[in-house]
C-alpha cells in the first residue's frame, strides 16, 4: 500500500521513502481513530520494507506535532464503564498502542519524526519511537501526565530512559514542563535542529542520505542500537492502569476536559 | 544587561510581530489572553519565541497564571 488516506492521517511514497502526515483536528490527539489508522500503517510495513529506506512522520496541523493521547476520549470511555472494569478497558487500549509503538520502534527502515510546534505526552512517545527527531526551533516537548496524576502510558518512560540521562527524564516527568527545541537538542532528545518551517525539508534531506547505505548493515545497526524495552513497557502499562483509575485522576481529568479556557487546567 | 523596561518593550515587539499586529497596539498591562485571544498552543509558540529571542529557558510553571506582558517581562528578567 504505497499511499493511504485516512480520517486522522495519510501516507504516501516519496523518493524511496514513506511520508506519514498526522492530520487530525484539533491537535493530532491519539485516540481510537488514530490508533486504528496507525495499526493499518504498521500492518503495511511488511509490504513496504523491501522498497523503502526511510519513513518520515510529520504533522499537517499548524503549531502542533501532536498534543498526545486523546484525554477526552480516554476519560469518557473510562467513566462509561463500571469502575472495576476500567483497568481492563484501558489495558486493552494501551496494549494496542504499545504494539504500534514497538512496531515503529523496530521498523526495518530508518524512521524520522519531523517535529514542529507542540509535541506532548503521547505525541512525544510517538516521536521517541522513531530513530531520530528533527525539530523546528519552535518545537516544544513535554510529558505533562504527572500534572494530572498519572504517568505516560504509550511506552514513553522506557524509551526516554533508553535514550537520555536520568536527570533529564526526571526533570521532564516531575515538572511536566515543556522543553524548547534548543534545550531538547542539547540534552540529546533531538538529533538535528531546523530553522522555522524547515523540519520536513531537513528530514527529507536526511532520508536521502540514509538511502545511500546498505539496508542490511542499516538494519543490523538499528537492532543493535535500539533494543525494544518490552518488559519495562509492560510494567508501565500496569502502573498507568493502577494510577489512572484512581478517583483523584478522574477528578483532575474531569476538570481538564471541561475546561474551555485558553490554558487547559493543569496543576 | 537589559533593564526591565527594555525587556518589556522587547516582549511587546515580539508579540506584535508574532501575531502580526499594528505597531504600538500592545501595552505592558494588557491581558494577552483577552487582547490576543490566543489558545494554549499559541501560548507555547509565544513561549518558544521568547526563549529563542532572550536565549533563556522559562519553565511553564513560572509563567502559569501570568496573563499580562509586564509580569511576563519580569519573569523573563529574572532569568537574564
Amino acid at each position: 500500500m504505497k499511499s493511504f488516506q485516512g480520517k486522522t492521517l495519510r501516507w504516501e511514497w516519496r523518493e524511496g521513502g514513506i511520508e506519514l502526515a498526522l492530520d487530525h483536528e484539533p491537535a493530532n490527539e491519539i485516540g481510537t481513530a488514530m490508533l486504528e489508522e496507525l495499526e493499518v500503517f504498521v500492518g503495511a510495513f511488511g509490504a513496504l520494507a523491501p522498497e523503502i529506506s526511510s519513513c518520515i512522520i510529520h504533522s499537517a496541523r499548524k503549531s502542533v506535532f501532536s498534543a498526545g493521547g486523546d484525554l477526552r476520549e480516554l476519560y469518557h470511555q473510562a467513566i462509561s464503564v463500571p469502575e472495576k472494569e476500567r483497568p481492563k478497558a484501558i489495558r486493552s487500549f494501551l496494549g494496542r498502542i504499545h504494539a504500534v509503538m514497538n512496531a515503529l520502534d523496530a521498523a526495518p527502515f530508518v524512521t524520522i519524526a519531523a517535529v514542529h510546534g507542540a509535541c506532548l505526552g503521547g505525541g512525544l512517545e510517538l516521536a521517541l519511537a522513531c530513530d531520530m527527531i528533527i525539530a523546528d526551533k519552535m518545537a516544544r516537548f513535554a510529558f505533562p501526565e504527572l500534572r494530572l496524576g498519572f504517568i505516560p502510558g504509550f511506552g514513553g518512560i522506557p524509551r526516554l530512559k533508553r535514550d537520555l540521562g536520568n536527570a533529564v527524564v526526571r526533570d521532564l516527568l516531575f515538572t511536566g514542563r515543556t522543553l524548547n527545541a534548543t534545550r531538547a537538542h542539547a540534552v540529546g532528545l533531538v538529533a538535528q535542529l531546523a530553522g522555522e518551517g524547515e523540519a520536513l525539508r531537513i528530514a527529507r534531506s536526511t532520508a536521502a542520505q540514509v538511502a545511500k547505505y546498505d539496508p542490511v548493515a542499516r538494519a543490523a545497526a538499528k537492532e543493535f542500537l535500539k533494543p525494544i524495552p518490552r518488559e519495562e513497557s509492560q510494567d508501565e502499562i500496569e502502573i498507568f492502569c493502577e494510577l489512572f483509575t484512581r478517583p483523584e485522576v478522574m477528578a483532575a481529568l474531569k476538570k481538564f476536559v471541561e475546561d474551555s479556557g485558553p490554558m487547559p487546567y493543569l496543576p | 544587561m537589559r533593564t526591565l523596561e527594555q525587556t518589556t518593550q522587547e516582549v511587546l515587539n515580539l508579540a506584535t510581530k508574532h501575531f502580526q499586529l499594528p505597531a504600538g497596539s500592545l501595552a505592558p498591562e494588557d491581558d494577552f489572553f483577552k487582547k490576543l485571544g490566543i489558545d494554549s498552543l499559541q501560548t507555547l509558540e509565544m513561549l518558544s519565541r521568547l526563549e529563542n529571542h532572550f536565549g533563556i529557558e522559562l519553565p511553564d510553571y513560572e509563567v502559569q497564571g501570568v496573563s499580562d506582558f509586564k509580569t511576563l517581562a519580569e519573569r523573563i528578567q529574572s532569568r537574564l
